[in-house]
């Protein structure tokens, strides 16, 4: 192996000298390598297993790696959901001496899936759907943060469930840049509309092979993007003016964030100069209203609408059983009394099927189900027995799913040996396709 | 198909002084390939971006065709970006692959079959319509993704860097691929790059971007004889041209230990004692006695040719030179030669305003 071996990483974890750099990605032994097909990527990208981690690692030139690292760093700085760099490898070479590609490390996501491995019997429309919202809300933060991506699509975007939604993480930020002076119309335009198309061209071609399940509708759901986006970009940033007897509408405008999961926390107040209107617009806006909220009373950090579900479960407890005291105390009464002994009943081996949060709001899901169906009120653990033996037995692991984020062929590229396939005509005319 | 005209065309970032942009005058042709070429932070990606309708533009105009664009949305402006990050459907055919953007587009299925059957043509694709992008060659890949955006009929193919992911081999064989399919299309193009090697060998003219200003823009062959500014003779042709600040005496420039003849016409253009000297490598010959003494550091031999990279000392200044020498008869490290310009090649500038003189 190289002597020169060039590592730069946040934090050192010591098992990283032992995987076989001194190799090409391709040629990882399988005890290396967490078992993936290969996607035709234009960089080969490769899990392996860690210490208790899975990482991502991706070959590429050693100045995109080092941009590409820098880049995600400090969208994570901006709090925008994305993977977590891990590391950057330069100056590889093979026993020969030979040059070897620098890489890109990343930590993989728990719990995170692919769209493509969303649903293993094939992708239905409303997921589908609620996919293209959840990436909406992400492109909708990486603007308001002044990042461009320029290749937003499915395929560079990871899912993670988030009660009954998905929440969205930005994967490759090969083609992004950051702009500190924010992003121009022509950019966010530019963006979205790349969006669509690859969003169109990603679900014809899950329908092209046949895993996509009925009433997938490829041209409505890119459309949607476009409504989804503008219709919550409008909503956080848009500039309002109305009459200074309506002031209650200040108020409106931030509970109407709130529930969209947005705080402001920086608001523009002008009053017009007749004296008569006031204009107001919000400046700076947070996501993570009720995760911020469950944090603070639970100390349980998860994702945005399984914190909304929770707290609403929480809301319910202390209506029934609060009066005297004060928030944090039943909130603490909550996570000891109902929060935990849910998850705490969950057998260890089912314990990477779902994340606690989503195991939890499934349990309410299935417990109202049941009430639905006996017309009665439902024990919690009744419901924690049920929702194990009947859901949970029958899902596979979520923790560490790992697939192949895409299986288009991106360019340019060079084409690996084997992966020209022979030339055989699909049957019929290629008209009736187009 | 259109041509292209940046009018005082400026950007200015929100908080800045100095425009990343500064009133960029441009023509580009109908079908013409130009590529705009400068160090990084010259502007180069800017001035494309303004032309893609992603940065506002804050001064001037920009027209396509007769068409005003400047304040127009970036899908409206029958532009394509290109090559930058194209996937192919591997469930889809070729055909597929070309025409779905037409689709959510709204284009009527007859009308979409014609357009890709009229690109399959261009792109030597036909006879792949109904096949699987996994059955076509790396080239063929590349002209299906080129379809993507022909099928669109765009006045103009924008390419940012599209070359910057891939190692150097590739790199070479994708720029060859990309030069001659635009020549065979005939669509405007403008390409951006940092690597003058890669502009010089692909555009049709060059435009060398320098803080936001246009420096020059003329034919490969112009920017390489006839550099309007020092700026433009260094940063084109490598190993770069040999700039150096020489006294002006009488008849001419002191080069060493003799006097380069040099116009009084040309040197009267200029108030200054002394005058910018280039010489490109191959112009620099080494001669018996006379010009300037340096020594050999390296000779780095490439076969047929070689280069000598050696040093002098002029008026108590360091300088290194580089000279074209055979590649296998030449002086070693360590020799002391006299390098002198051949054949009254050279290039003058001011001192002061970098400007060509002669």
């Amino acid at each position: 192996m190289s002597q020169a071996l060039d590592i730069t990483a946040a934090t050192v974890d010591p098992a990283l000298l032992d995987l076989p750099w001194q190799l090409p990605l391709e040629n990882w032994p399988a005890e290396n390598i967490a078992a993936l097909p290969k996607g035709l990527s234009r960089h080969t990208v490769r899990f392996a297993h860690l210490g208790k981690y899975v990482i991502a690692i991706k070959e590429t030139l050693p100045d995109l790696a080092k941009r590409e690292y820098e880049l995600l760093k400090n969208l994570q700085k901006l709090d925008v959901p994305c993977v977590e760099p891990f590391a950057i490898i330069k100056n590889r070479s093979d026993d020969q001496g030979e040059e070897l590609p620098a890489v890109l490390i990343t930590r993989h996501l728990k719990f995170s899936l692919p769209y493509r491995a969303m649903w293993s019997q094939g992708l239905r429309a409303d997921t589908a759907t609620r996919l293209v919202d959840a990436l909406a809300l992400l492109l909708v933060r990486l603007h308001i943060a002044g990042f461009f991506w320029g290749d937003v699509s499915l395929s560079n975007t990871l899912f993670r469930r988030d009660a009954g939604s998905f929440a969205a993480y930005l994967v490759d930020a090969e083609t992004g840049q950051l702009y500190e002076s924010g992003l121009s119309n022509g950019q966010r335009e530019n963006d979205l509309e790349i969006a669509r198309v690859n969003i169109a061209g990603e679900l014809m071609d899950l329908v092209a092979s046949g895993r996509a399940g009925p009433g997938v509708d490829p041209n409505a759901t890119s459309e949607r993007i476009v409504n989804k986006y503008t219709e919550l970009w409008k909503e956080l940033t848009a500039a309002e003016v109305f009459n200074k007897d309506e002031r209650w509408r200040i108020t409106q405008r931030v509970e109407r964030l709130n529930k969209l999961g947005f705080d402001i926390e920086e608001l523009m107040i002008k009053t017009e100069a007749n004296g008569r209107s006031v204009k107001i617009q919000p400046k700076v806006v947070d996501a993570g209203h009720h995760t911020r909220r469950l944090i603070r009373l639970t100390g349980l950090d998860v994702q945005e609408n399984q914190a909304r579900r929770l707290l609403n479960d929480l809301d319910a407890f202390r209506v029934k059983y609060g009066t005297v005291d004060d928030e944090e105390v039943l909130a603490h009464r909550w996570l000891s009394e109902v929060f935990e002994p849910v998850v705490k009943s969950i057998p260890r081996e089912y314990s990477g099927r779902l994340e606690p949060a989503e195991i939890f709001h499934q349990v309410l899901e299935h417990r109202w189900f049941l009430a639905e169906n006996q017309q009665k009120g439902i024990p919690l653990i009744d419901a924690v027995n049920s929702y194990v033996e009947n859901v949970l037995a029958h899902r596979r692991d979520e923790e560490a799913l790992l697939a192949t984020p895409t299986e288009a062929i991106t360019l340019p590229t060079a084409i690996p040996s084997g992966t020209i396939e022979a030339d055989e005509d699909e049957e019929g005319d290629w008209r009736d396709k187009v | 198909m259109a041509s292209v005209k940046f009018q005082k065309a400026s950007r200015v970032y929100p908080g800045g002084t100095v425009p990343a942009v500064d009133a960029i005058d441009l023509e580009i042709a109908d079908g013409e390939f130009l590529v705009l070429v400068g160090p990084s932070g010259c502007g180069k990606s800017t001035t494309l971006r303004m032309l893609a309708g992603l940065e506002e533009v804050n001064g001037g105009q920009i027209l396509i065709g007769d068409r005003d664009v400047t304040n127009i949305p970036p899908k409206d402006r029958d532009i394509a970006m290109v090559f930058q990050n194209y996937a192919l459907y591997p469930h889809m055919t070729v055909a597929e692959n070309m025409g779905f953007a037409l689709k959510i587009a709204g284009v009527a299925k007859e009308e979409r079959a014609a357009r890709v059957l009229d690109a399959a043509k261009l792109l030597d694709l036909e006879p792949y319509l109904n096949r699987k992008p996994k059955a076509l060659s790396g080239g063929q890949r590349q002209r299906v993704a080129m379809g993507r955006a022909i099928v669109r009929k765009p006045q103009v193919f924008l390419m940012d860097e599209p070359l910057s992911n891939l190692d150097a081999k590739l790199r070479v064989q994708t720029r060859t691929q990309i030069a001659s399919l635009q020549r065979r299309l005939g669509v405007t193009t403008v390409y951006v790059t940092h690597d003058q090697v890669e502009a010089m060998t692909m555009g049709d003219r060059v435009a060398v971007l320098k803080d936001g200003v246009l420096q020059q823009v003329a034919t490969p062959r112009e920017l390489y004889e006839t550099p309007k500014n020092v700026f433009v003779a260094g940063f084109i042709g490598s190993p770069a041209m040999n700039l150096l600040q020489l006294p002006i005496v009488e008849g001419g420039v002191q080069f060493g230990n003799t006097v380069v003849k040099i116009d009084r016409a040309v040197l009267s253009k200029t108030n200054a004692k002394l005058v910018t000297l280039g010489v490109r490598p191959e112009n620099l010959v080494v001669s018996g006695n006379e010009g300037i003494s340096v020594e050999v550091d390296v000779v780095e031999e490439l076969g047929s040719d070689g280069y000598l990279y050696g040093s002098a000392t002029i008026d108590g200044a360091h300088h290194e030179l580089v000279s074209r020498v055979d590649g296998r008869d030449h002086p070693h490290k360590g020799d002391t030669v006299f390098l002198t310009p051949a054949g009254g090649i050279m290039h003058l500038f001011d001192v002061e305003t970098g400007e060509r003189l002669n």
